[in-house]
C-alpha cells in the first residue's frame, strides 16, 4: 500500500520528532511511508478564521500532492477533520456560490482516504498492540476535532492500553476543550488561558507524568501553559509513545 | 453589567457594548462568578446527559426536530397565514411587527387600551429581545416578571445571563440579599429573618408574586410553540407562575417570534420530549400550558383570557432565513443545552455576549438578527474554540461551529447578506487588515513549498535568538503560555537528508 504521511505544517515546522515517530512506527508495522515534499498546509487556520476563499488553493494543492496515494495518514485530529469534514463543505459552498463542481470534484478523491493516525492503525492496519514500550504514567486528552468531528472514540485508549509498561489514568473532564482553538487562543486569550489552566489542573490531578494527545497544536497550548505554571508534567504526542520500544525507548 | 438599566431587561441592540474578549476579561478574573457558573453548568450538563441517555431514539427525535423545523421554515409564509386564520377563528387578534420598535408600540397601545398601568409577565425571550419592559416603563406601565429567576434579575437591577436560568450568575446568598433589599420597593417585602435556604427563598418569592397575580388584569407572555393548524400557543415551564399569568388576567398579549411555528399538534410530540430533557434535564416539565384564542371563542366554556392578542415579531428573522448557512439558527427551541456545555460560556459568563441570547446560540443568533455592524456583534462569531460540544447536544442539530465560521467569513470578507429584507453586499469589518494580509501571505507561502521550507530553515537557524515570550500583540499568546522551542531542523529537511531515516538508520 502506498501510504503518504501528511505531517501538517505545525508538526513539520515545530514538532519533527512527532513526524519521525510516525515514520518509525509505521515502518515497524510494515508500512511503506512516503513524505511528499510538495505538502504544506491543509488550510484549516484560514478556513476557521473566516478566510475560506484563501483556503481553497491550499485544499487544491493538498489534493494535487496526495491524490495518487492509497492512504493519507496524519498525526492530527483537527487537520484530519479539515480534510474529511470540511473539504466536502468547501466544495458545496463553491457550488452554492455558482462556481460549479470544480472544487468539489478536485477535492473528492482525498476525502475518504485521509486517516488520523490512530484510525489508520486500528481500522486500516487492524492493530491495537503496536509493540510499544513506555514505562510511564500517562493521561490522555481527546482533542475536540478527533473526538467530535472524526469520532475517534476509544481507539487511542485501545492503543495506549496495549503499550507495555504504560499506566493509563483517566482524565477528569476529558471531553472538555483545552482552549486552543487556533486563532481563538490569541483572539480570546483570557478565556483560552483559563480553559488551558483548568485542563492542566485536571491532568495534574491524575498524578500522571505525561499528558498525551493526538494533536500537537493542542499540546503546544497545554505545554506552554504547563511550563508557565511550573507543572512537573510534560506533553507528548501519542505517536511518540507508540513509536517507543524497549530497544529504542523515547528519550 | 455594571451601569445598566433596571426596569427589567436591556434593550436588545446595545451598540456600546464592548467586544467579547474585553467583556469576558472581567468575568474570567471574577472567582465568585466562575465558581457559580462552573457549579451550575456542570450540574445541569451531567443531568442532561443522563436524561438524554434514557431515550433509545434520541438521535431519531433530534433528526425529526430538525426536519420539522426545516420544513416549517421553508414554508413559513404558508404556515404564518394559516396560523393567523386559526388564531382569528378562535377569537384572538393577530398583529404583525417588522421590528422591535413596532412590536413595542403595538403592545404599549394594547395595554393602554385596557386602562391598566401594570402587567404580569411570563418568562419570555422575545419580549427581552425587543426591550419591552423598558418601552412599557417609558409609557408609565410597570411590567412585573414572575419567573423566579427573572424576578431575581429584575429586583437586582441586573441583566439575565442565561436563557433558561437568567440568574445563574447569582448564588443563594446573593439572592437572599437582593430579596431583603429590594422586594419592599416592588410590593410585598421579604419575610423577616429570611435565610438563604432554597425553600425559604421560594416561599418569599411566592408570597411576593401571589399579590401580583391576583391583582393583574393584563398578562404578557411569549410562547415556546405556536400550532398553525389550531392557532394554539404553548408555554413550557417549571414553576407554574407562567400558568398563573396565562389564566388569571382578562387580557393576554403573547409576543412571539415568527419562527416558533409548528404545523400540527403531532409535531409537538417531538419537541415536548426533546425540550425538557435538553433544558432542565427533566423527562417532562411540570407545567405545559396550551391555549387557543379566548374564552369566548369556545362558547364561553373554556378558561383563560377574555381578550387575546398575538404579536408576531420578525426583528431580523426573515433576513436570517435568507441566508443558506445561517438560517439553521432559526431552528433553535431555546433549550440552552449549548450554554451549559460551552467551555467559553462557563468562563466568560452570559453578560459578555451583550445580548439576551448568550452562549453559542447567541454567538450565531445575535450577529444575524442584529447584523455584524457593532463591535460586539462582529466579535461574537469568534467567541468559540469551535470545540463542537454545542452541536453535539443541540436537540435540533444546529451546526453552531459551521455557522460561526460562516459568520467569521462575513466579518472578515464581507459579501452578500439580507438586511431589513433588502439584499446588500457587506464590506469587510474594520480591524482585520493585518490579519487579512497575514492570511494572504500564509496562503502564498503554503502554495510555494520552497518558500515555506526556506522560512522553516531560517526559523531553525535563528532559534537560539528566539525569545520565549513575545512583545506587542504576541503577548496574547505569551502572557500565559511559553512559546514552543523551534527544532534544529524541520521534518522536511530531515526527510530529505536521511530519506525518512533509511540513510542513517534513525
Amino acid at each position: 500500500m502506498r501510504v503518504a504521511l501528511f505531517l501538517t505544517c505545525v508538526n513539520d515546522t515545530l514538532y519533527p520528532d512527532t513526524g519521525r515517530a510516525v515514520v518509525k512506527l509505521l515502518t515497524r508495522l510494515g508500512v511503506d511511508v512516503d513524505f511528499p515534499s510538495g505538502q504544506t498546509c491543509c488550510g484549516q487556520a484560514h478556513y476557521n478564521t473566516g478566510y475560506r476563499h484563501e483556503a481553497e488553493p491550499l485544499a487544491r494543492k493538498f489534493s494535487d500532492v496526495f491524490g495518487e496515494y492509497e492512504a493519507i495518514v496524519t498525526p492530527s485530529g483537527s487537520c484530519g477533520a479539515m480534510v474529511r469534514e470540511l473539504y466536502p463543505r468547501m466544495g458545496e459552498r463553491a457550488r452554492a456560490e455558482g462556481r460549479g463542481d470544480g472544487l468539489a470534484t478536485a477535492l473528492a478523491p482525498v476525502v475518504p482516504k485521509t486517516y488520523e493516525l490512530t484510525e489508520f492503525l486500528v481500522d486500516v492496519l487492524g492493530v491495537t498492540d503496536v509493540g510499544a514500550y513506555y514505562p510511564h504514567t500517562v493521561t490522555y486528552h481527546p482533542t475536540c476535532h478527533g473526538l467530535r468531528s472524526l469520532g475517534l472514540g476509544d481507539r487511542p485508549y485501545q492503543l495506549l492500553k496495549a503499550v507495555k509498561g504504560l499506566d493509563l489514568k483517566e482524565l477528569p473532564g476529558a471531553q472538555e476543550c483545552c482552549g486552543f482553538g487556533g486563532t481563538f487562543a490569541v483572539k480570546n486569550s483570557d478565556v483560552s488561558a483559563a480553559m488551558g489552566a483548568d485542563k492542566v489542573r485536571n491532568a495534574e490531578s491524575t498524578g500522571a507524568d505525561v499528558l498525551c494527545a493526538a494533536d500537537n497544536s493542542c499540546l503546544m497550548h497545554l505545554g506552554g501553559t504547563m511550563s508557565r505554571l511550573h507543572t512537573a508534567m510534560r506533553p507528548i504526542h501519542i505517536a511518540e509513545i507508540l513509536a517507543s520500544t524497549e530497544e529504542e525507548p523515547l528519550s | 453589567m455594571s451601569g445598566s438599566t433596571f426596569v427589567g431587561m436591556p434593550a436588545f441592540p446595545s451598540p456600546a457594548h464592548p467586544a467579547f474578549p474585553k467583556a469576558a476579561h472581567e468575568a474570567v478574573g471574577n472567582t465568585t462568578l466562575r465558581a457559580n457558573l462552573r457549579h451550575a453548568t456542570h450540574t445541569i450538563r451531567d443531568k442532561r446527559a443522563k436524561a438524554v441517555a434514557e431515550l433509545d431514539d434520541w438521535a431519531l427525535l433530534r433528526e425529526a426536530g430538525k426536519q420539522i423545523k426545516d420544513h416549517t421554515l421553508r414554508h413559513l409564509d404558508t404556515y404564518l397565514v394559516q396560523l393567523e386564520e386559526s388564531v382569528t377563528a378562535a377569537g384572538g387578534i393577530v398583529h404583525w411587527a417588522a421590528d422591535a420598535d413596532e412590536a413595542n408600540r403595538i403592545v404599549t397601545r394594547l395595554v393602554k387600551e385596557t386602562g391598566e398601568s401594570e402587567v404580569v409577565k411570563v418568562k419570555s425571550m422575545a419580549t427581552q429581545e425587543i426591550g419591552l419592559n423598558e418601552a412599557l416603563e417609558a409609557e408609565g406601565i410597570h411590567a412585573y416578571e414572575t419567573d423566579l429567576a427573572e424576578l431575581i434579575v429584575q429586583l437586582g437591577h441586573d441583566r439575565p445571563s442565561h436563557i433558561l436560568v437568567p440568574a445563574i450568575h447569582r448564588n443563594r446568598g446573593e439572592i437572599r440579599d437582593i430579596f431583603v433589599k429590594e422586594m419592599g420597593a416592588w410590593g410585598r417585602p421579604a419575610p423577616e429573618g429570611l435565610t438563604d435556604t432554597p425553600a425559604e427563598l421560594a416561599e418569599a418569592a411566592r408570597l411576593h408574586l401571589r399579590e401580583k397575580f391576583l391583582r393583574a388584569k393584563v398578562g404578557i407572555s411569549g410562547a415556546n410553540f405556536m400550532v398553525a393548524e389550531t392557532g394554539t400557543m404553548v408555554v413550557v415551564e417549571s414553576e407554574g407562575n407562567g400558568r398563573m399569568c396565562l389564566t388569571l388576567p382578562e387580557t393576554l398579549i403573547s409576543v412571539v417570534g415568527i419562527e416558533k411555528i409548528v404545523p400540527t399538534w403531532r409535531d409537538l410530540e417531538v419537541f415536548l420530549q426533546t425540550l425538557p430533557r435538553s433544558s432542565t434535564a427533566e423527562r417532562m416539565n411540570p407545567y405545559t400550558s396550551m391555549w387557543t384564542g379566548t374564552r369566548d371563542g369556545h362558547d364561553g366554556e373554556g378558561d383563560g383570557p377574555r381578550t387575546f392578542h398575538l404579536v408576531l415579531i420578525d426583528n431580523g428573522r426573515t433576513d436570517t432565513l435568507a441566508d443558506e448557512v445561517g438560517r439553521q439558527a432559526l431552528r433553535c427551541i431555546r433549550c440552552s443545552a449549548c450554554l451549559n456545555v460551552c467551555p467559553v460560556y462557563e468562563r466568560a459568563g452570559g453578560h459578555a455576549y451583550g445580548s439576551v441570547y448568550p452562549g453559542p446560540i447567541g454567538a450565531i443568533l445575535s450577529p444575524q438578527l442584529r447584523g455584524t455592524g457593532s463591535e460586539i456583534d462582529a466579535s461574537l462569531p469568534y467567541a468559540s474554540s469551535l470545540c463542537g460540544a454545542c452541536y453535539e447536544v443541540c436537540p435540533v442539530a444546529i451546526d453552531i461551529p459551521e455557522v460561526l465560521v460562516h459568520l467569521r467569513e462575513r466579518v472578515v470578507q464581507g459579501g452578500p447578506a439580507t438586511r431589513q429584507g433588502n439584499k446588500v453586499v457587506l464590506k469587510p469589518a474594520k480591524g482585520h487588515a493585518a490579519e487579512r494580509a497575514a492570511m494572504r501571505a500564509a496562503r502564498w507561502a503554503f502554495t510555494h513549498p520552497g518558500a515555506l521550507g526556506a522560512g522553516q530553515r531560517l526559523a531553525s537557524r535563528t532559534r537560539r535568538f528566539h525569545p520565549r515570550t513575545l512583545p506587542g500583540p504576541g503577548r496574547a499568546w505569551s502572557a500565559t503560555r511559553d512559546l514552543p522551542a523551534v527544532p534544529a531542523e524541520p521534518f522536511r529537511d530531515w526527510w530529505q537528508r536521511t530519506r525518512g531515516g533509511k540513510d542513517t538508520g534513525k
